[in-house]
């Protein structure tokens, strides 16, 4: 297998990590019109209470369904207890959210300090997958399944399921949903608990390949910001044609401009909002 | 200006001059740096209270201008005020850089654009490492000889910041300033009306950033270190906190956000290392009680009584 291939792999490895984070943030978004700045945040303690639960269980399967979880509750209180008095500002949402996120990076230091941690990969993805000339490590391999298998499980959940039509009747109409008997607050709450139980599950997987430290949950979410800005908001095919971009992007912006990476997917970006401001497959409010 | 608003001025510059005789030492450093960032929340006001965009990226653009004075004058051995200028220059450059990109969005997608652009410098800052010295930062003494003294940078800070101050007033209360406000009260009508909206955004947009770049050119003076949290998003969130605390839209209002903000720092550093929970606390409750800032609450509650 040649480099290139082998980059070509770990982009799209990383795409599926990326998209993981990336589509909790744009269904919220999209779905709800709440920016939440804190779901960096929500993916490093995600990761956290992966790692926790793992040390105790023993079982990798255990720590990603605590971090769904315990985020999906964190994400309830967010929801229902601060995001409550804001309603309907939308810039106050953004900033409110944006304070709960400094307040969850600084608890997460007092409570795990400012070491990197990585999360276990359970035994039978250690190693690489040797397939003749192919060689390439399983558990990478198994984050680039899950992040296919939860792209088809969203798209049926929005499109095939009752609560995905009445979440797409919502955002149209929400008062006449309303008024046809059903709680949109609670269609809504549901929303976000699963937008943010997508972004702990990111942090279990998230946490085994790129660690998990103090800096870690603004760096995944200025990707996340990266990927809904190209593919435009509550997408899920943007989110995950914005990953692919990014992610290959990043990875192989590192490895010809090691220094400047950051930088690299500055110039997408840069180029699409010229043309499209609203992102691929964004459409006007 | 009228006689009473002129007295209120002189009042309370020659206020803040007696600062370094009645408060000598270290709170006359403190006074110092509320005074290099209250000029970053003013410029932040003008494009959050004055145009209605809420900008991330000034935390950013203040700190390219620290890195820029702190790199020439200690790694390339130049003279401190070219560097200033230098470093205003490349703020200045970020600042148009990320306007053209910007303008073209409002509301929540300026916010997200503009923390993505800030994020992106920080990035470029932390691993940039044989320039920016990557998570060490650049240190060195970058104050020229005669401002060492801290009662002398005091002053020369309570200058330059009341020539800014100045130059911001003038520019928000300007028919250029007041074609802003037009924009944010309603955009397609000043469209309509045959103002050109995106030159008047890019412009207002640069002019703010400019005057973030002179505060961070300054701020090098003062703190003679830099590393990449002087750029990164906690900057900007502290700036933004700032101008929302003072009250978007009063401009005047960054001062007392600044002064607030930078001496409850100051008392919270010295109990607890845990600024940042603060922080987000702070910004969590601004949200809620009282958004349209201190000052917009008190001149809400004047308003009521005089009715």
């Amino acid at each position: 297998m040649s480099a290139t291939q082998f980059q070509l792999l770990n982009g799209l490895t990383f795409a599926a990590l990326l998209f993981l984070v990336a589509c909790g943030f744009t269904l919220i978004f999209g779905l709800m019109r709440i920016v939440n700045l804190a779901h960096g945040a929500l993916y490093l303690i995600g990761g956290y209470v992966a790692l926790a639960a793992i040390g105790k269980t023993g079982s990798f399967v255990a720590g990603i369904a605590a971090a769904a979880a315990a985020i999906a509750l964190l994400g309830f209180f967010i929801d229902r207890f601060l995001l409550g008095f804001v309603k309907g500002f939308e810039l106050r949402q953004v900033l409110l959210t944006l304070g709960v996120a400094f307040v969850l990076n600084d608890l997460a230091l007092v409570i795990w300090g400012g070491d990197t941690f990585s999360v276990p990969i359970p035994q039978g993805l250690q190693g690489p997958l040797v397939l003749g000339d192919f060689a390439y490590p399983r558990y990478r391999l198994f984050v680039l399944g899950v992040g296919v298998l939860v792209f088809v499980l969203l798209w049926l959940l929005i499109h095939r399921t009752r609560l995905g039509a009445l979440i797409r009747a919502g955002v149209d109409d929400a008062e006449t949903v309303e008024a046809m008997g059903v709680d949109i607050r609670r269609v809504f709450a549901g929303t976000f608990m699963i937008g943010a139980a997508l972004a702990g599950i990111g942090g279990a997987l998230g946490g085994a390949f790129l660690s998990l430290y103090p800096t870690a949950d603004s760096e995944i979410l200025v990707f996340s910001l990266a990927v809904v800005i190209i593919g435009g908001r509550g997408s899920l095919a943007g989110a995950a044609v914005g990953s692919l971009l990014v992610a290959m992007l990043a990875n192989f912006g590192q490895v010809w401009f090691p220094e400047l990476a950051y930088f690299v997917i500055f110039g997408p970006m840069a180029l699409l909002l010229a043309f499209r401001p609203l992102g691929l497959f964004g459409r006007a409010a | 200006m009228s006689p009473r608003r002129l007295l209120g001025v002189v009042a309370a510059l020659g206020g803040l001059a007696l600062v370094p005789v009645v408060f000598p030492g270290y709170r006359t450093s403190l006074a110092t740096e509320m005074l290099i960032f209250a000029t970053l929340a003013m410029s932040i006001d003008i494009l959050a209270g004055y145009t209605g965009r809420t900008p991330l990226c000034h935390g950013a653009i203040f700190g390219v201008a620290t890195y820029v004075v702190l790199y020439y004058v200690t790694v390339m051995q130049g003279s401190p005020w070219v560097g200033v200028l230098l470093g205003v220059l490349a703020a200045t450059a970020v600042a148009i850089v990320f306007a053209l990109l910007a303008i073209r969005t409002s509301g929540v997608y300026f916010l997200l654009l503009t923390l993505a652009l800030g994020m992106i410098v920080w990035g470029v800052c932390l691993r940039w490492t044989s320039v920016t010295g990557g998570e060490n930062g650049l240190r060195g003494s970058v104050r020229p000889q005669w401002l060492a003294d801290p009662a002398n940078l005091y002053y020369f800070m309570l200058a330059a910041g009341a020539i800014m101050t100045l130059a911001m007033w003038r520019f928000v209360n300007s028919p250029f300033g007041l074609t802003l406000k037009g924009i944010r009260e309603n955009e397609t009508r000043m469209r309509t009306l045959g103002y050109d909206v995106s030159l008047h955004l890019f412009i207002g947009f640069t002019v703010s950033g400019f005057f973030a770049g002179v505060s961070g050119a300054l701020y090098a003076f003062f703190n003679s270190f830099v590393s990449p949290s002087t750029v990164g998003l906690a900057q900007s969130v502290e700036g933004l906190l700032m101008a929302i605390v003072g009250g978007v839209g009063t401009l005047f209002g960054g001062l007392i956000g600044a002064a607030l903000i930078i001496g409850l720092e100051n008392v919270v550093s010295a109990y607890t290392e845990r600024w940042s929970l603060v922080l987000g606390l702070m910004f969590i409750f601004t949200m809620i009680l009282a958004p349209e800032g201190v000052l917009g609450k008190l001149s809400q509650l004047t308003l009521k009584r005089r009715r």
